[in-house]
């Protein structure tokens, strides 16, 4: 089993927990550790209780594992909460003037910070957090002076006094645990490689500015907030419009709107947002203008949780907008992908004229990871299609002679698509049913062979759509006893389960679906032939990948494993659920979350 | 508004013509709105092909479709948020965004509002008949009080939008009211609308000769009085101007009831496009930049 090292930070919303989360995110990527980290939170901004899970280990570490080595708990709450998770060689760090520890398991070590003795907590109101943090680097092992340099950085904009005062309180933490505190069993390692730290929302947003987005919009909802901010953030150095619009229907309109005169345009929501963004989507369709729609899920129905994560939209996702038409649907499958899938979708959207939509969830959107920062890659190609950009350099030869039509019959059902301004290719892009020119046929006379024709047109390109996306693969051992299937954020989850299944004695691999649609039903149905077992996990009460599968191929499996609690799977979830099953016991296992956040 | 460049050709009206014939009724207000957007184009010299007309859904939002400009017939009152995305998107295009009533000021209340607070450059012709036409008669946001409908049969009891006052609160920096029986005074009011630089409204009493049978032209003709022919009313004024807006009765106002030209417009106030409209801006992001954008999260 591969070495990992998880620290747990627990307190209420506006204490500070963020920051030594930070500080030590900073600390273990500098070093050439990877990282992961997931924030169990609540809507509110004062209070609750808010839980911050950072693993870290020399190998990619994707997912937040089943172990806390290290609690720092804020609050005597957080110590009532947790405590009881340590085990063996794990150790908490705390507050003695103000926290009283309950019964820990054997072999845990509970370390009381003296804090008043340390420092002056009337001046400083987090001196708890930041000698907390002191004391937890030298019983990792790690030289005081990374620390020192975090610090300077985190409070350089406060002044030289400030830093002075916050490092020579980490420095009383840090030599109060050297003389006072056994030091972990494993000191954490160093690598010579560098890591970027990025949440899935981050990613995405530059994913987008690396796919040439020129028009971004949003209205704010979590979990998808965070796309809008690093926009905004960086818009003027990105060369980005970007706007906060009156409501999610206002959003996609005024993308596709921007879509439409030509530029890349992309958007944010999450389920509810989605929601109202639904007809704007067959407006895409319809006027055959890309337009790239990102949807973080999180617990749903209706408001739900909104701080929690789920995989509850995909047939929202499979059903937005009425009647049939083209589309492309894609589930990344970790933080890093999140920022390689937005070229990759922007791609298909401009060649085949059509909405992309990307499933993304809360547990990547804010969550965050370790990213090598070669994996970010600005240079990446770009495919507008068959854009008809000046009058006399189009980049495909239409063939009209001057009489432009606009939704011109194809065989590839892909019709060159001239943007206003261009002379000599005037036309109007309607939401009503049209025929090759743009002329509408539903109102004064109807025409039922144009209408047949302009369907077929617009379906065809499903062919190619089909054609240009990549077929899933299985990872691991060809011959395994058991093999899990799933979608898009629980990627790293079930890699790891599948890595402790196979230590247990009982094989295992994977097939994880980053496509949604086009879905390659017959490609799985091929890899899925000879599976002894299949179960197939997923993060939402009814199944509905199963189901969606179900009704792509008839494919049924042996097992289903689903979470619906708000947070995300652990690997042991996943491990005791598959020998549950392959005993015979149950056929559906849906595993209690031990963590109460 | 862009600004006005010559015409690789003189544009008639024949070049603005559209590829079918206008399905409204015979008589329709909205003949003369048409008909008033051409001929202030042809006035203007804006060449067809950087002209867009954008519409919602309805009789009146069936305008691009006969006019030979590039055009969007998008969704039920989402024309504003579609017009805002291709403004910003190309601000050297001139955006004409036309629909009705119910498009307008009902579904799209919503965007009716806030495109006005943001001043985007563009001209929004409302053709106000005070009905909703092609799903037959119901029942309007500007339906007056009392007024018999298909879905109020029994008279509407509900109070009318007033589209001017509305303009007003909601920061409008151009807000005029035409008529589509008054072919000349409404021509000049889209030309200034087109020229204005920022959001400019011009509400049209364009009457439903099938379904209104209480705002005919026979109604508005005696009523109707132009703003322009009271030489000491300042359309600078925005307190004179939300006075007038609440006149209805035996005395309408037409004509420009507000402008000031002291606001910047959306796309103006941004300086991602100072370097010109985005669609001509396909450099991608120098290398320099998106390592800064790395950098910051190491």
């Amino acid at each position: 089993m591969k070495q990992t090292f998880a620290i747990g930070i627990g307190g209420a919303a506006g204490q500070g927990v963020a920051t030594p989360g930070d500080i030590f995110a900073k600390i273990f990527s500098r070093r050439g550790l990877h990282l992961n980290a997931y924030n169990a939170y609540q809507s509110i901004i004062r209070g609750g209780h808010t839980f911050l899970t950072i693993r870290t280990g020399p190998e990619k570490v994707t997912n937040m594992g089943d172990r806390i080595d290290l609690l720092i708990p804020l609050n005597q709450d957080a110590m009532n909460r947790h405590l009881g998770l340590l085990t063996d060689g794990a150790a908490c760090i705390y507050n003695a003037d103000t926290i009283k520890p309950s019964a820990a398991a054997h072999g845990v070590q509970l370390c009381p910070l003296p804090v008043s003795k340390l420092a002056d907590i009337t001046r400083n109101k987090v001196a708890q957090n930041t000698l907390a943090v002191g004391a937890g680097l030298s019983m990792m092992g790690i030289g005081f002076q990374a620390l020192e340099e975090v610090l300077a950085e985190q409070f350089k904009k406060k002044g030289e006094a400030v830093v002075a005062e916050n490092v020579a309180i980490a420095r009383a933490g840090y030599d109060y645990a050297t003389s006072n505190f056994k030091p972990f069993g494993w000191p954490l390692p160093m690598t010579e490689n560098r890591y970027a730290v990025l949440s899935g929302n981050t990613a995405m947003a530059m994913g987008g500015a690396a796919a040439g987005v020129k028009f971004y919009c949003a209205y704010p909802m979590s979990p998808s907030t965070g796309v809008l901010h690093w926009m905004a953030a960086h818009a003027r150095k990105a060369g980005i419009m970007v706007r906060q619009v009156e409501d999610e229907i206002g959003v996609v309109n005024m993308a596709i709107g921007a879509a439409h005169a030509g530029v890349r345009s992309m958007c944010a929501t999450s389920g509810g947002g989605f929601a109202l963004m639904s007809e704007g989507l067959g407006m895409s369709a319809m006027m055959e203008t890309p337009v790239v729609v990102i949807d973080c899920q999180r617990a749903g129905p209706s408001t739900g949780v909104p701080t929690k994560t789920e995989q509850g939209d995909l047939w929202q996702m499979l059903g937005a907008a009425f009647g049939d038409y083209p589309r492309v649907i894609a589930a990344p499958l970790d933080i890093g992908d999140c920022f390689k899938i937005i070229p990759e979708i922007f791609n298909l959207a401009d060649r085949f004229q059509c909405p992309g939509i990307v499933l993304c969830d809360l547990l990547l959107s804010e969550g965050r990871l370790s990213v090598d920062p070669k994996d970010l890659d600005f240079n990446t190609m770009i495919d507008r299609g068959e854009l008809v950009t000046s009058a006399n350099g189009a980049p495909s030869e239409d063939g009209t002679n001057g009489a432009y039509k606009r939704y011109r019959i194809t065989e590839s059902g892909i019709s060159p698509r001239a943007i206003p301004g261009v002379p000599g290719h005037i036309h109007t892009a309607a939401t009503d049913e049209h025929d090759e020119d743009g002329v509408l046929i539903s109102d004064e006379f109807t025409n039922p062979i144009k209408r047949r024709a302009m369907m077929e047109k617009r379906m065809r390109k499903v062919v190619g759509i089909e054609a240009a996306v990549p077929l899933p693969e299985l990872w691991g051992p060809r011959d395994a006893d058991v093999t899990l299937i799933g979608w898009g954020s629980t990627k790293g989850v079930i890699e790891e389960a599948c890595e402790i299944l196979s230590e247990q004695g009982i094989a295992a691999n994977q097939l994880q679906i980053r496509w949604l649609v086009p879905l390659h039903g017959e490609a799985i149905l091929d890899i899925l032939k000879d599976a002894r077992h299949t179960i197939i996990v997923e993060n939402n009460y009814s199944g509905q990948f199963a189901r969606y599968l179900r009704s792509e191929n008839s494919y049924v499996p042996s097992g289903y494993i689903r979470k619906y609690d708000g947070e995300p799977f652990m690997p042991h979830h996943i491990v005791e659920a598959v020998k549950e099953q392959l005993s015979g016991t149950t056929k559906l296992s849906v595993p209690a979350h031990e963590i109460m956040v | 508004m862009a600004t006005v460049v010559a015409a690789p050709k003189h544009l008639v009206m024949a070049d603005l013509k559209g590829k079918v014939d206008p399905d409204w009724c015979p008589g329709c207000g909205d003949f003369g709105v048409l008909a008033a957007v051409q001929k202030a184009l042809v006035e203007l010299q804006i060449p067809n092909h950087q002209v867009v007309t954008i519409s919602g859904i309805g009789c009146s939002s069936n305008f691009p479709g006969y006019i030979n400009t590039y055009g969007m017939h998008t969704l039920h009152g989402r024309a504003l948020a579609v017009a805002t995305g291709v403004k910003l998107a190309n601000h050297d295009l001139t955006v004409v965004v036309t629909g009705g009533d119910g498009d307008g000021f009902g579904i799209g209340g919503n965007h009716f509002v806030h495109t006005m607070r943001r001043n985007v450059d563009l001209l929004y012709i409302v053709m106000d008949n005070q009905i909703y036409g092609l799903t037959t008669g119901q029942t309007s946001p500007t339906s007056r009080v009392g007024m018999k409908t298909k879905s109020m049969p029994f008279g509407n009891i509900e109070a009318p939008v007033n589209p001017i006052s509305l303009a007003l609160a909601a920061g409008a920096t151009f807000i005029a009211r035409g008529f589509s029986g008054e072919q000349k005074h409404l021509t000049e009011l889209i030309k200034q609308g087109i020229q204005h630089k920022g959001f400019s409204f011009l509400d049209v009493f364009s009457p439903c000769v099938t379904y209104n049978h209480d705002n005919t032209y026979q109604w508005f003709r005696p009523r109707v009085k132009k703003l322009e022919d009271d030489s000491a009313y300042d359309p600078a004024n925005w307190v004179a101007a939300m006075e007038k807006s609440l006149l209805w009765g035996e005395e309408i106002p037409i004509g420009k009831f507000f402008e000031r030209t002291d606001v910047p417009t959306l796309h103006g106030a941004e300086p991602v496009l100072n370097a010109g409209p985005l669609v001509h801006n396909a450099a991608p992001i120098p290398p320099e930049v998106s390592r800064a954008f790395i950098e910051e999260l190491m």
